[in-house]
């Protein structure tokens, strides 16, 4: 636990317009802040059209951070959406050893052979595919959040998982069979991915 | 006990607006306030609220149904941002000329020309003129707290409150808050008396007649002199807020002050940002501070000017351009404030995040490097200057 105290994170997400990167930012917020984190999530709003490209941002840390700028220099970045990595630099400023978390079905290598010159870090988590088998829909934004909790150890992985249930069974207290699903896919992520 | 929750500014604000249940709330929805109306709506829906919401075709509409409510003796809100609040222009010196307390939340933006949806404070500095009192918060607490306030300040000085917050910066982004409780609220804010009103046929009365030349300047008077006597309302609406939460609020904030030798005056949330660099440069052992002014109207002239003449240099942010070729809103009235003290501080002025340009640590680091060489120098050099922008004029080399 000693090196998530004190120290503050600072993740960038990239997604496109409709995708969710901004709920699943927002999300990873309110998990961090179950968690008894400051927190920070806000999104940057440009001319919004669906399947635009979109950056949203979260800050978690231990003490309150009155910063409201954009993140420039993140500690891990998250990619909704892996056509993304061709049209914007998404390891822009991104700090030594953090983790490139993306939504594809390649492998890591695969997704490193993409990006010239990027040794670093990366979680693959098919994110899809996760949501289709549990879900039976294609809402990537589980998985997306269960792959940064774990590839960024800012959490506590049994009080996220904990919290998020408490979450799931508020927020579909009329769809029960929403907060299963949502909290097989959850699990199965957190399970699955690594950072290789 | 408080209620520890996260949350938007947006929500921040209609969670106030609830707990406040207001008579009457007139809106027409426009980003980035939209969500108030919004969450407001839901509020009604679920039967939390027993507030009649008047849907408008248009902010003139909105600011009108206030007028209206308020007029006959209701508590009224609203909120808007950018150019809705521009349309409402005219009916805001009717509703400050009237003396026609309401609360509006304003979710600051830049006007259009380029069309932008960013953030700045061209919006509610346009209407720094129409009589309105004017709060501005850092942050999501704070536009929460100010809310609360405003309701207390507007019913106690008869002057409409704009309580303003940075568009998407804080009304988008999610942080934690706290949340007083219902009953605390209410009892805080109290039941609405007003002194004279419409629907009162014991004392039937006009409101917004017609102002002829022997009348017209004895009501601006009456206003001037009404926003005079706000000052000590606020105050004291901020000691008794302060009382229930711990959060103490006065005209600005001072940060680091005390000792400071340079200092930032700033409006909104890049106070947040700027405090960051204060901590930074204070690392460093240089004593730089910050003043992060909190109501604008009325405008604290002494006391601001006494807390910015124990510095030798202070840069006057200003996130508006009046296009005056002589600096912002704040740096006009907060430089002309230090005139009539005997020692005063080197003043320059930055004009900074136009339509959603961001601001960051580092630029503030670049402000106080800037105003660390003017001390030594006791040379300003060209006072008005641009932050953040991809032009000559951003205050390197600049000559007089």
């Amino acid at each position: 636990m000693s090196e998530k105290q004190g120290k503050m994170t600072e993740i960038r997400w990239h997604g496109r317009g409709g995708q969710g990167a901004k709920t699943a930012c927002l999300l990873l917020a309110e998990a961090a802040f179950f968690s008894g984190k400051y927190v920070q999530g806000f999104p940057e709003y440009g001319p919004e059209r669906m399947g635009a490209p979109i950056t949203a941002y979260n800050r978690i840390s231990d003490e309150e951070c009155t910063v409201h700028s954009n993140i420039y220099t993140p500690d891990h970045v998250a990619v909704v959406d892996e056509t993304l990595l061709s049209a914007v630099d998404v390891l822009s400023g991104l700090k030594e050893g953090g983790v490139l978390i993306i939504n594809t079905t390649k492998t890591a290598d695969e997704v490193r052979d993409e990006l010239p010159g990027f040794e670093g870090p990366v979680c693959v988590v098919d994110a899809k595919k996760i949501s289709m088998e549990m879900l039976g829909r294609n809402f990537p934004n589980t998985p997306m959040l269960a792959a940064v909790v774990k590839a960024s150890d800012v959490l506590d992985e049994e009080r996220f998982i904990s919290d998020m249930r408490k979450s799931f069974e508020h927020k579909f207290h009329d769809k029960p069979e929403m907060i299963e699903g949502n909290m097989k896919a959850l699990q199965k992520t957190m399970d699955e991915v690594r950072v290789e | 006990m408080a209620i520890r929750e996260r949350m938007s500014g947006n929500e921040a604000v209609a969670t106030a607006m609830r707990q406040i249940n207001p008579d009457v709330m007139g809106a027409f929805p426009i980003t980035p306030s939209t969500e108030i109306p919004e969450y407001f709506s839901q509020f009604m829906a679920d039967g939390l609220v027993d507030t009649q919401f008047v849907p408008v075709e248009s902010e003139h509409s909105a600011m009108s149904v206030c007028i209206g409510a308020s007029a006959a003796g209701a508590r009224a809100v609203t909120a808007t941002s950018s150019a809705g609040l521009a349309y409402m222009w005219e009916l805001l010196y009717v509703a400050a000329s009237s003396r026609l307390p309401m609360t509006m939340a304003v979710a600051n933006r830049a006007l259009t020309g380029p069309i932008s949806i960013g953030n700045d404070h061209s919006d509610s500095m346009g209407a720094r003129d129409s009589g309105w009192i004017q709060i501005y918060a850092e942050s999501n607490q704070e536009v929460y707290d100010n809310f609360i306030q405003g309701v207390t300040i507007t019913e106690a000085t008869r002057i409409p409150v704009m309580i303003c917050q940075d568009g998407f910066i804080t009304s988008h982004g999610v942080s934690n808050i706290e949340l007083l409780e219902d009953e605390k609220v209410r009892e805080y804010i109290g039941e609405y008396e007003p002194e004279d009103y419409l629907l009162n046929s014991d004392h039937p009365l006009a409101v917004g007649p017609y102002g002829t030349a022997p009348y017209y300047m004895e009501v601006k008077r009456q206003q001037a002199q009404a926003m005079k006597d706000a000052m000590p309302v606020i105050l004291e609406a901020a000691e008794k807020y302060g009382k229930i939460t711990g959060r103490n609020y006065g005209f600005f904030e001072e940060y680091r002050m005390e000792d400071a030798e340079v200092a930032v005056v700033v409006i909104g949330s890049s106070a947040g940002t700027g405090k960051a660099a204060v901590d930074r440069m204070r690392e460093e052992g240089k004593k730089a501070g910050l003043i992060k002014l909190r109501v604008f109207r009325p405008f604290p002239r002494i006391p601001l000017a006494e807390a910015m003449c124990r510095v030798k240099a202070v840069a006057i942010m200003d996130k508006a351009e009046s296009f005056s070729n002589s600096g912002g809103p704040l740096f006009s009235e907060a430089r002309s404030a230090l005139y009539d003290l005997p020692q005063r501080p080197l003043a320059i002025n930055y004009i900074y995040g136009l339509g959603g340009r961001d601001i960051t640590v580092e630029d503030f680091d670049r402000i106080y490097d800037e105003l660390f060489a003017i001390e030594k120098s006791g040379d300003p050099g060209d006072v008005y200057r641009y932050i953040g922008v991809r032009d000559s004029r951003d205050g390197e080399g600049q000559e007089r």
